[in-house]
């Protein structure tokens, strides 16, 4: 049975549909599904949330849990039908051929065994060998990935670990019996964008090293095009276009790629001269699939009486290109893109925002269980100034553990600050806390909250949420006047009339963030701290939301604070940008002064570690060594100097003992390092875009 | 982790005060002390009698200078009655000599006197909590590994037929209180109604000779009870350890599905059912209570019964300190274990 | 008039088929149960033709003809009940005229399964419990037991006897005995499960005891849900030493075995020092708290709504809080009589009393825990970003949110707390001994129990299937909330 000279394709899906049958119906999760994986090649598939890419992974691992059914096609692994196979010859074949890897470290490690335990077991089930020849492999594979102190590693916990020391050690537990097979479920999504980079990086370098065939599942086209030779897009349970990257990236055979790739923000994008194109309407549910082409309602090349009939299979666009459209040789693909409605460059206006030196500083105690006197204290912000004007967007960006939500805590009222100042039209609310606000106060700061599920309360009625804004804010005089008012809310955000009485479980992520707006807008907001509220929404919903937000700022004058950790985006709207690394402003600048050198070496690493999905762009490769520290045991000096490759160039003495002062670099550009302008000056572009923006 | 132990502990011993302090409140209530003087004297004293016998006997002494006394803390009366007789409570209520201590509580071992069994409490209390110490050793080892069987064997398979069928039966289990399933057990298997007469109803005879014949339906009455609840608790803990990543990590690293319960989820699934069963004494206290008088075993449950019911106050207050302590010893075990199961909270 | 047998003539040819099929599919079962841990997983699959695959050898013929004999049972047990309906008195013996006594809820049984079957998809979570079969069942044995209680209690229906009076003669003597003189006397004319040790009817003190039973363990338990939800909420949401001081506090009561609490509480002696009063006044002001705040966080911006709303709710609540704890001769006689609505006889009170005390920690851990939880969400930020009361928050933003391990707790708690007014009137405590709840007849038919084993086991089984209708009803609410 087994084949070692086998040179076919390592994994050939051919018309694959999985189906998961519940109560009342049986939901098409995957249908007519087709790839092909050559060894050491590795094929991306990219879609959105609920397109049945995992599923396919599961597919393949034959795992698909009570419900789901695979209800056609067939899975060839090494030519080998994995549908056919007995639960044994299965069990061989899984962690030793086909490994996976997913999404949550912490979650896939078994939290009461010793990692050295769970890597061991990978070789003693499947080739037999003794524990000391497991203990010396799994060494091995430990130091390969890139962790410090390997056999440390192998004693500890999982919880020991930080999460990318926990996402290399579930790489290594993959990678244990060399597999031909690799599969990566979104591997990276919970993790830092620049501990994301190094994680990919690693993988990349493993893959060839082990000469791994690699089936890489993501929703961010950057992240594929980083890694994969070939992709496959998905939407609504179907492959819709499929071939190498060059081609899919640069010509495109289908109208959803097409769309997709207006609607996520490329440099070059700008809100004002060449705004995002948001794919209209919703993806739609398993079960309410439409007749002919999934796409087809949201389609711009919609043909009624064409697309809407039948079945309509995989065409032929170029020799190893494929397009699931019928329209593919009609559409002129080269056609410029109608840009949408260009708007004025909005001039800010009186500054309604200052903070002065803003400190907040927590007194944790050391160790949370057995309590203790020895408290510690943890500086979440350190000395934050800036200011805000009116109709203006401020971005604030940063990873986990930067302070940007304390910050938005601290300001909005829900903690006040240790030292320093606020003010809000001139007047101090630093210390005022939210109680002790009055209701203006109050209605002028709102906030548009991350997580789309969380953000409306789940069994109160749309209306109602948004008319007790009202009511708190005392607008209306009495319950009809406030029905009218959330209505024109509800079209202020473009949402129908009709969900006033919809629960919030009823709507979509994108519909669920856009009431969020809505309520925040309730009391006429002057500012409104929007804490990453797209970077849960699919990319063709965040484009909608994120334009939404734009238009209401345009009309209000509103002051935007916008917390990501998401440069593109942040690009593509901010006017200024403040980046923060463990409690401190790094740099803060307009946003051309931030994203052009010179950088400091955080946000330069930043930049260097965002994916971006063009094939144009050229990017400096800079990956940082290790993890974030943790706020409750911040380094000396500079936060930055554990992961700093500039650290010897200025000094690394010097970086080591003192927090760099404030320097202002250019009018309204300041950045907090040691380096000399005569370093700063030589730094170079980290983006390269070959064609500068028409 | 001492500092966390020497918490708890100072925790523990201010429950048991805040406990005992109630119970020998609620003990000492006046109604609670007439009845006595008029078992103890007669019963057709008048309202002055009563109080003159409760006075000589140190009863009417404020309640936190009775506690303290009781504890062991304030020195114990020496009252010179309106009869003419010293009575000192560190005497057993007779005259005192030179050698009566001036102290004489908890702490200084003197438990009192039960009036009803004529005894000192400390003695009564020792042999009973034998006798239920042995019924409790034996529904332990009938409980724990059935419980957890039962669990484990539901939990691994969530929502199939095996699951469903003893998840059934753990909750008839857990819905049949020891009066119901004793009276139950007894009316099946040791009367002639149903023809089964195989064990017999009462266990007075299992207090020096215990065996199967005698010792069986007390054991397994209690045992039913909480069997049913540990299970449940083991098969939630083992359903949600099953459903979780490192179970499917486990299994696509190609794990055997026996391998996975034994070494993957097992140890993880059974961090809850451990907390489960050491809270599980308050409630099988209560069975205890039931059973013993149901069955007639005169453990010590029964002695709580017979304690409260003829307002015996030093022996019912020994019984309350007794059944505190178990229940809050068994909290710090639970407590401590816990943090042993679990190396997420172990090591950090 | 003859003593009536069992079955009558039905038993010779239906109850030997129910005995057999009942046999045979409880072998089935456990044959199932051991195959089914050593089975192998079954491959989720379909067939050629689209059809999906079942398991098959021994174990999947073993599940299919299991589940047929379960239905088979069933509709044996139904032909049972329903033919006894038809039958002439006496012909279907005991348990046919038991099952003709009980037809007014046979009647309202299935009047409330069609009905509910019928429109389940419209009915939300309660709609949802007809899919499980577990919830079905257990839903059938409470509201058995409900309807019972509403018959007997408000209609004086199903009783066949007075459940206080004595026969003379018919002195622990076994079910199905004849009444002496039935027919001159106008009474019903057999004891159909016996007689017990004072000669009553042991049939019509079991539905009687329904009634109390019915009364009181639901109405603790929401008082203790209003404990519970006032304190917890607040220990929950604030933290600090609030939730320390209330944590310490429940763990106090939790450590106190129930029974002594039981024995110290729950005394002739305590109820004269008026100890109950005090208790219940404090305990039963939470409903009038809970309610007050819950009007006033949502309507305190609107102020003529809001005091409307508030009398509304809360002069009537007042008046029976003050008619409760209020009664003459206790120490707290604080309200007119002639205002007095009714009282409540001391050992009454005192047993709702200390129940409603023994629950209420449970639930204010409960419901803490489950505080802990939500006040981290999104939503409840956004109310405090908007400025709203923290008693808005609590009872508006969370309470709701909570409510599915609420209900489901609610559930069980009514059974735990039938189990502990059992165990109340299992020791003689509180409840008058004459009293027809379950507790204190099963009290009264142990002490004979080895020589007359019948009195006590109806009260038994009554207790029994009621808590485990309780218990099956929250597992299949369970199940079914957490299903999509």
């Amino acid at each position: 049975m087994e084949n070692d000279t086998y040179d076919g394709p390592i994994l050939e899906i051919d018309k694959l549909s999985i189906s998961f049958f519940t109560r009342l119906r049986e939901i098409p999760a995957v249908m007519d599904f087709s790839a092909k994986i050559m060894p050491g090649e590795a094929l991306g598939i990219v879609g959105e949330s609920g397109c049945g890419k995992s599923t396919v992974a599961l597919g393949v691992m034959q795992d698909l849990g009570v419900n789901g059914r695979i209800v056609g096609g067939s899975i060839k692994f090494k030519g080998q039908d994995l549908n056919k196979m007995t639960q044994e010859e299965l069990r061989d074949i899984r962690g030793s051929k086909i490994a996976m890897i997913y999404q949550e470290p912490m979650a896939s490690l078994n939290p009461a065994m010793r990692i050295g335990k769970q890597l061991m077991e990978v070789p003693m089930i499947h080739e037999g060998v003794s524990e000391k020849e497991a203990y010396d492999r799994a060494l091995e594979v430990v130091t390969d990935v890139k962790l410090p102190d390997p056999k440390r590693m192998l004693d500890s916990f999982p919880h020991q670990l930080s999460g990318g020391q926990q996402q290399r050690i579930v790489i290594a537990m993959a990678l244990m019996s060399k597999p031909s097979l690799l599969i990566l479920d979104e591997p990276t999504t919970a993790l830092d964008v620049t501990v994301e980079a190094a994680v990919v990086e690693l993988v990349k370098d493993l893959g060839k090293k082990y000469g791994t065939s690699m089936l890489f599942i993501s929703h961010n086209l950057g992240l594929v095009l980083e890694t994969c030779d070939r992709i496959c897009v998905m939407y609504s349970g179907e492959a819709v276009e499929r071939g190498s990257i060059e081609d899919v990236f640069d010509k495109m055979q289908h109208p959803y790629t097409q769309a997709l790739f207006r609607s996520i923000p490329l440099p070059g994008a700008d809100k004002n001269a060449r705004p995002l194109i948001a794919i209209p309407g919703n993806f739609p549910l398993p079960h309410e699939r439409p007749p002919g082409c999934n796409f087809g309602p949201r389609c711009d090349y919609f043909e009624e009486g064409r697309c809407d009939q039948g079945y309509i299979p995989m065409a032929h666009a170029d020799e190893d290109h494929e397009t699931r459209c019928l329209k593919f040789q009609e559409i002129d693909w080269n056609a410029p893109i109608s840009v949408g409605a260009q708007t004025e460059k909005p001039e800010p206006g009186r500054v309604v925002l200052k903070m002065d030196n803003l400190k907040k500083y927590y007194e944790v105690a050391a160790s949370a269980l057995f309590g203790g006197k020895n408290k510690k204290v943890v500086k979440a912000n350190e000395t934050l100034s800036f200011e805000a004007r009116e109709s203006e967007t401020l971005a604030i960006v940063g990873e986990s553990g930067c302070g940007k939500s304390t910050f938005a805590k601290v300001l909005m009222g829900l903690e006040t600050a240790t030292d320093g100042q606020i003010l809000l039209d001139n007047k101090n609310i630093e210390s005022t806390p939210i109680e002790a606000r009055d209701t203006q106060t109050i209605a002028d700061v709102q906030m548009v909250f991350q997580n789309p599920f969380d953000t409306l309360n789940p069994s109160m009625t749309v209306g109602r949420q948004i008319i007790r804004a009202l009511e708190i804010f005392q607008i209306g005089n009495n319950d009809d006047d406030r029905r009218n008012r959330m209505l024109e809310l509800l079209d202020l955000v473009k949402l129908p009339r009709a969900f006033a009485d919809r629960m919030p479980r009823q709507l979509s992520g994108g519909q669920k963030q856009r009431v969020g707006i809505a309520r925040a807008f309730a009391g006429d907001a002057r500012i409104v701290v929007a804490d990453e509220p797209v970077s849960a929404l699919d990319v063709s919903v965040q484009a909608a939301v994120t334009d939404l937000l734009m238009e209401i700022q345009r009309e209000h004058k509103t002051t935007l604070l916008f917390i990501s950790h998401d440069l593109s985006i942040v690009r593509y709207l901010a006017d200024r940008v403040m980046v923060m690394y463990l409690g401190h402003v790094v740099e803060l600048g307009t946003t051309e002064q931030v994203f052009a050198p010179p950088y400091h070496p955080y946000t330069e690493a930043l930049l260097s570690a965002v994916p971006i999905a063009d094939t144009s762009i050229k990017k400096k490769h800079i990956v940082l060594d290790g993890d974030i520290p943790s706020a409750m045991n911040p380094p000396s000096g500079c936060p930055f100097q554990t992961r700093c490759r500039w650290k010897d160039k200025a000094g690394a003495s010097l970086c080591e003992s003192q927090v760099p002062p404030v320097r202002v670099l250019a009018d309204g550009h300041q950045v907090k390092c040691h380096l000399s302008d005569a370093d700063l000056a030589a730094m170079e572009p980290v983006i390269e875009t070959p064609i500068a923006a028409e | 982790m001492g500092l966390f132990i020497l918490r708890r502990l100072g925790v523990m011993i201010l429950t048991a005060l805040c406990l005992t302090f109630i119970v020998f409140w609620l003990t000492n209530l006046y109604p609670n002390l007439e009845k006595l003087a008029k078992t103890q004297g007669n019963f057709r004293m008048s309202d002055e009698q009563v109080e003159t016998f409760l006075g000589n006997r140190g009863y009417t002494q404020s309640l936190p200078v009775k506690y303290g006394q009781w504890v062991g803390i304030l020195p114990g009366y020496v009252i010179d009655g309106t009869d003419g007789e010293t009575r000192a409570k560190c005497e057993a209520g007779r005259t005192p000599t030179e050698d009566t201590p001036t102290f004489c509580g908890i702490l200084q071992g003197e438990w009192g006197q039960s009036t009803v069994f004529r005894d000192e409490v400390s003695t009564i209390v020792g042999t009973r909590l034998g006798l239920t110490g042995k019924l409790m050793f034996w529904v332990m080892m009938v409980m724990v590994p059935g419980a957890l069987i039962i669990g484990v064997l539901a939990g691994m398979r969530e929502g199939s037929r095996t699951d469903r069928s003893l998840s059934t039966v753990s909750i008839v289990s857990t819905a049949t209180p020891e009066y119901v399933s004793g009276v139950i057990l007894i009316a099946v298997f040791a009367t002639p109604l149903f023809g089964m007469q195989i064990f017999k109803g009462t266990a007075t005879s299992a207090m020096d000779d215990a065996n199967f014949n005698n010792f069986f339906l007390p054991v397994i009455t209690i045992a039913l009870y909480g069997m049913g609840y540990i299970a449940r608790m083991t098969r939630a803990s083992m359903t949600e350890v099953m459903t979780a990543q490192y179970i499917r990590t486990a299994r696509l690293k190609g794990v055997s599905f026996p391998n996975i319960v034994l070494k993957h989820a097992l140890r993880n699934a059974l961090i809850a059912p451990f907390t489960v069963i050491m809270l599980q004494f308050p409630w099988l206290l209560n069975g205890v209570v039931i059973v013993e008088t149901l069955f007639n075993y005169k453990g010590f449950g029964w002695t709580l019964v017979q304690a409260a019911s003829n307002n015996d106050i030093d022996l019912l207050l020994g019984v309350s300190v007794v059944s505190v302590f178990v229940v809050l010893v068994t909290q710090l075990i639970s407590d401590i274990g816990y943090v042993f199961l679990n190396p997420r909270i172990r090591i950090s | 008039m003859d003593p009536l047998t069992w079955t009558g003539s039905l038993g010779s040819i239906l109850v030997p088929l129910i005995v057999i099929t009942a046999a045979v599919f409880l072998t089935g079962l456990i044959l199932q149960l051991i195959m089914g841990v050593f089975a192998a997983e079954v491959k989720l699959q379909t067939n050629a033709d689209g059809t999906l695959q079942g398991r098959g050898g021994l174990l999947g013929r073993l599940e299919k003809y299991t589940g047929q004999l379960f239905v088979l049972l069933v509709m044996l047990c139904a032909a049972f009940i329903v033919l006894s309906w038809v039958m002439p008195y006496g012909d279907a013996g005991i348990l046919g005229e038991i099952s003709k006594r009980f037809l007014p809820v046979w009647i309202a049984l299935i009047a409330t399964f069609g009905l509910s079957i019928t429109f389940k998809r419209k009915l939300g979570l309660y709609g949802k419990l007809f899919d499980s079969t577990i919830g079905m069942i257990g839903f059938g044995l409470v509201m058995f037991w409900v309807f019972t209680a509403i018959f007997v209690g408000l209609f004086d229906m199903i009783a066949t006897h007075d459940p206080l009076s004595q026969i003379s003669g018919i002195k622990n003597k076994v079910p199905g005995f004849v009444v002496p003189d039935a027919e001159a006397e106008g009474l019903y004319p057999h004891y159909l499960l016996g007689g017990d040790n004072l000669a009553r009817d042991i049939f019509s003190r079991m539905v009687e005891g329904s009634v109390i039973v019915m009364v009181i363990a639901p109405l603790a338990t929401v008082f203790a849900f209003m404990v519970g939800i006032t304190l917890g909420l607040p220990a929950g949401f604030y933290g600090g030493k609030l939730d320390t001081t209330l944590s310490f506090l429940a763990n106090l009561i939790l450590a106190f075995p129930v029974i002594l609490l039981f024995y110290l509480l729950v005394t002739p002696e305590i109820v004269a020092t008026g100890l109950p009063n005090f208790l219940a006044a404090f305990l039963f002001i939470f409903p009038l708290v809970f309610f007050g705040v819950l009007i006033n966080s949502r309507y305190k911006t609107q102020s003529r709504k809001n005091i409307l709303y508030l009398a509304i709710v809360l002069i009537p609540l007042a008046w029976l809080y003050l008619s409760t704890i209020s009664a003459k001769g206790s120490p707290l006689y604080i309200w007119p009589n002639a205002l007095d609505g009714f009282d409540i006889p001391g050992g009454i009170l005192v047993v709702f009393v200390s129940v409603v005390f023994v629950n209420s920690p449970t639930v204010f851990r409960i419901v803490r825990g489950l505080t802990l939880d939500i006040k981290t969400r999104d939503y409840v930020a956004a109310a405090q970003t908007r400025g709203e009361g923290t008693w808005y928050i609590m009872l508006w933003e969370i309470l709701p949110n909570a409510r599915g391990p609420l209900i489901v707790d609610f559930c069980l708690r009514i059974g735990y707390t039938t189990i502990l007014l059992g165990t109340l009137g299992f020791f003689g405590l509180g409840l008058p001994p004459e009293s027809p709840d379950w507790g204190s007849t099963i009290n009264e038919g142990r002490k004979l129990l080895l020589i007359y084993a019948h009195p006590a086991l109806p009260p038994a089984i009554a207790l029994l299937s009621m808590v485990l209708g309780l218990n099956l009803l929250a597992d299949g609410l369970r199940e079914e909330s957490l299903k999509d």
